[in-house]
Formats: structure tokens, C-alpha cells, sequence
């Protein structure tokens, strides 16, 4: 397990999110109302480029004739089959029981405790004050 | 709406032969420089008139964008109407050794307009070979023909069947009648006597009739899952017509209809062969041998049981020879030839659907 800096966090505005690669890997992390999390832009079930497709939310229903959509913003729905994942956790929507997407741990850690990685030693000045999101894998 | 194209790795590529790629217009006057001018105005002034209600349209709302994988929008036009694009996200990326085309759009299967249908028939097939056969040699066309009109339909058949450009014959298996019907079989005819299979894609316009026996769905979800059943009514309607016994060499693909049925079908139809013969008695072998010999199966959309051996177990019935890999690139249902099966396949078994199969069906 090792940490590496991904970006600013000021980069990524709350609700949107942005593809970095870490270790070759494509990771998708989001800004949730200034929460972050990261998840891993394979889609378990075929492979697909899952965090570019639609953030939204999760439609629910307690019976025939009832339904309600709720957490938008929250879901992110891979662009190929449609499955849909908590960006929390990585659960999937569809079936929980079988299909995780892989999340990392997103912190939020003030600039001068930072390993550098690439990113952030070859892109962006590093300050005191500024604040970088670290994810470890 | 769009998103990222990822793009090829070279750690991801398997080279194989892709039953089902769907090319598409950027816009319809693509069309017009393939047809005489005179189906160009009518087109113009009148449009198509099609066997189902909402023309230009589908019959239900399709899930994502419009049945499209939300990720293969090119910049101008719809999925699929972009060589480069096909290439960089499908050819390329997943390693497509030959691609078939399946030209569903204005081709002429749903016109009623027979004079119309020739003409869409004639121009779509040479828009095949211009747009995308010339310029990308790794795919090949299918004649699309209006199986309305048999008597032209043959004629176009013969008249491309000497480009081997062309590998198969392509209709709406959702025609005017079951598709067994003797009004269809100079077409039967045409294809067997050129050694062109038949590729028969359930999935699209359902030719004006209910999606499924007992009438119209409610959700996409039903209508999804009626390619299936439509398929196998037609298969049956194939059989107990008895268009294998007058053309024992067709050769039949039904294209997203799915195969898994295909075992249980097979024993129904031998169950009641045995004791109704009678009624059929221009079918002479049991109903299922017919299937296993003159049908192949694509395999998009393909199951996912919880238990993958389950689908391993349903392919030892069907037969590893009867099956053909299907992505149907760029649609949502797609499926990536690494990813499709989640079970481990033999490299025979690997060997037959990713390639052996569709060379021996094809003539590739």
C-alpha cells in the first residue's frame, strides 16, 4: 500500500469528478458535497470505462405504483451496460451480492505530510496552505 | 451526450471474428447518392412507410442513450456512423479480426413500398461496400434485402453474390408472415445455390406485429427480452415449414436472439414431432436435427447465471460448433470479447467461437 497525491482538491468542484491514472490504473474520484472518494474506472461485470458515464441517482420502489428516486448524484452508471454503483462504497446497484467495484481511500491531507508523486512534483506547485487529495493503493 | 474514449492496449487485444457490428448513417442523405433519382424524391417528399406505427422510430424507448453504449457517440452523427471512431474504440481496441456488418436501417426489409424497398435495398448494399467494406477491409457486408418482395430479393442476391465482400443475406425475421412461409423460399433458394447463410437479426423494427405472443409490453425490459422468443417461433416456423428438407444446405444465424433456449426447444419440438408427425409429414427427421445442422447462434446478449457453469453446461448441449461471438458494437448491450464469458473457455472451445464457427459459416 503506498499513498499518492492525485490532485488538488479545489480541482475537483462538489458534484463533478475527474479520471486520474495512479500505478497505471485509471481511478475515478468525486467530490460528493466535499466528501471524496475514489473508485477504480473498470467496471467489474465487462471491463468498461465505468466512471465517465452518468452521475445520478438511484430510482426506489416499496411496491407496484410506488417509486421515488433518491441520492442524485450519488450513483455513477458504467456508459456500456448501464450498471449502476454507489460512489461511496463501490457497491453496485444492480447486484450487490456479486459485483463490488474496487474503492480506494481518499483523504484529505494538507500539503507539507505529502509523499510526492509525479503529479504533484512534475505539475503542480506544492504550498503549505494548499490542500491535495491522496489516495492509497 | 458523450464520454471518454478509451482507446486500444495492446495487452488487451484478442484477435477475433465479430458475428453482429452495426454500421449506421451520419445522416440519411448518405443514402441519396446510392439511390436513382427518382426513389431519392420520393424519399424526399414522402418518406418511408413502414409495417409498424411511429416511422423513424422504435417501438419502445430503449434504455441508455437510445440504445447506444453512451460512450460511442462521434462527434457528428450517431453510433456506429463513424469509420474512425469504430476503429479506435472496437476494431483496434478489442482486436476485431473481421467484423459483419448488420445493416439495419433503410435497407428496405420494413417498406411497404415494394418499388422503394428495391431501391433502399440496392442503395444500402452499395453504401456497405463505399462507406465501410472499401475503406476498412476487416469488415464485410450482408446483402440487405426486402424479404416482401422474394423475386427481387433473389435478384439481389445473385446479382452480389459473386462479391465476396458480401458474406451473407440479411432480412427482418419479423416479416410480413413467419418467415418459413413458401412466399419466402426463392430467397431460401438464392442463398443456398450461392452458399450464403441467412443472418436473421430479431433485435429492431418488430415488423408491425406485438413484441410478444400475448400482446404488447409494458416495459423495455419485456421487449428486451422478446428477441428470444421471437426467435424461436421463427425457428420453429423454419423447420415445420419444411424449408430444411427442400434446401438441406441453408445455412441460418439468428443474430441477438439468443441460443440458450435453443437445447429446450430442441426436445420440446422432438416430443411432438414423435407423436404428431402426421400433421408435418414432409418433416422427416426429428425437429432438432435440423437445429443443430442448419443453425448457428450469435451469442450477444449473453447470460450471466450466477453459476457460470450452468451456461458451460448449456453450450455442451447446444454444441460448441453452433456458436458464433456477437458484440454488437456500439449498442448497450454490447459485450467485450474478454469479458462476456465468466467461465473458462478451453483454447479449442475458444478457437471455435471466437473464430472457427463464423470461418466455417461465413466461407471466410
Amino acid at each position: 500500500m503506498s499513498r499518492h497525491v492525485v490532485a488538488r482538491a479545489d480541482e475537483i468542484a462538489p458534484g463533478t469528478h475527474k479520471v486520474i491514472e495512479v500505478k497505471g490504473r485509471e481511478i475515478g474520484v468525486f467530490n460528493l458535497g466535499g466528501e471524496y472518494f475514489a473508485l477504480s474506472n473498470r467496471c467489474p461485470h465487462e471491463a468498461g470505462p465505468m466512471c465517465s458515464g452518468k452521475v445520478t441517482g438511484i430510482v426506489l420502489s416499496d411496491g407496484p405504483g410506488t417509486y421515488r428516486i433518491e441520492r442524485l448524484g450519488e450513483f455513477v452508471r458504467c456508459p456500456w451496460h448501464g450498471w449502476e454503483f454507489d460512489i461511496r462504497t463501490g457497491q453496485s446497484y444492480c447486484d450487490p451480492k456479486s459485483t463490488k467495484i474496487r474503492s480506494f481511500q481518499v483523504k484529505l491531507e494538507p500539503g507539507e505530510e505529502l509523499v510526492k508523486g509525479p503529479y504533484v512534483a512534475e505539475t503542480f506547485p506544492v504550498t503549505i496552505e494548499e490542500k491535495y487529495l491522496v489516495i492509497e493503493m | 451526450m458523450n464520454v471518454t474514449v478509451r482507446e486500444a492496449r495492446a495487452a488487451q487485444k484478442l484477435s477475433f471474428i465479430d458475428g453482429d457490428i452495426h454500421p449506421a448513417f451520419r445522416q440519411i442523405s448518405d443514402l441519396y447518392p446510392f439511390l436513382p433519382a427518382r426513389w431519392r424524391e420520393h424519399m424526399q417528399t414522402y418518406g418511408e412507410h413502414i409495417r409498424q406505427g411511429l416511422t423513424g422510430q422504435l417501438a419502445y424507448p430503449r434504455m441508455m442513450a437510445s440504445g447506444m453504449r453512451a460512450d460511442a457517440f462521434p462527434e457528428q452523427g450517431p453510433p456506429g456512423s463513424d469509420l474512425e471512431l469504430m476503429r479506435k474504440q472496437h476494431l483496434d481496441a478489442n482486436g476485431v479480426e473481421t467484423g459483419m456488418l448488420v445493416a439495419l436501417s433503410k435497407g428496405g426489409m420494413e417498406e411497404r413500398n415494394l418499388d422503394f424497398a428495391a431501391a433502399l435495398s440496392r442503395g444500402v448494399n452499395d453504401w456497405q461496400i463505399e462507406h465501410w467494406v472499401e475503406p476498412e477491409p476487416r469488415l464485410r457486408a450482408g446483402i440487405v434485402v426486402p424479404q416482401e418482395d422474394a423475386a427481387f430479393a433473389a435478384s439481389e442476391i445473385e446479382r452480389r453474390a459473386p462479391d465476396r465482400r458480401f458474406v451473407q443475406v440479411i432480412f427482418s425475421p419479423r416479416a410480413t408472415d413467419p418467415i418459413g412461409h413458401r412466399r419466402y423460399w426463392p430467397i431460401y433458394e438464392a442463398a443456398e445455390r450461392n452458399n450464403l447463410p441467412i443472418g436473421l437479426h430479431s433485435a429492431g423494427f418488430s415488423g408491425g406485429h406485438p413484441s410478444t405472443p400475448s400482446g404488447w409490453p409494458t416495459y423495455y425490459m419485456q421487449e428486451h427480452y422478446s428477441f428470444f422468443t421471437a426467435m424461436q417461433t421463427v425457428v420453429t416456423s423454419l423447420i415445420f415449414e419444411g424449408v430444411f428438407e427442400r434446401f438441406p444446405k441453408l445455412k441460418v444465424v439468428p443474430i441477438e436472439g439468443g441460443f440458450t433456449w435453443a437445447p429446450a426447444l430442441g426436445w420440446r419440438m422432438d416430443k411432438h414431432w414423435e407423436r404428431m408427425r402426421s400433421e408435418i409429414p414432409h418433416v422427416k427427421r426429428p425437429p432438432s436435427e435440423y437445429l443443430r445442422e442448419n443453425f448457428w447462434f450469435t451469442t450477444q446478449p449473453i447470460e450471466e447465471p450466477a453459476k457460470p457453469e450452468h451456461l458451460a453446461e448449456i453450450i455442451g448441449w447446444l454444441g460448441w460448433d453452433r456458436l458464433i461471438f456477437s458484440s454488437d458494437y456500439p449498442h448497450w448491450d454490447f459485450d467485450h470479447p474478454r469479458h462476456a464469458f465468466k467461465f473458462h473457455l478451453t483454447d479449442e472451445q475458444k478457437a471455435a467461437v471466437f473464430r472457427g464457427n463464423a470461418k466455417a459459416v461465413y466461407g471466410l
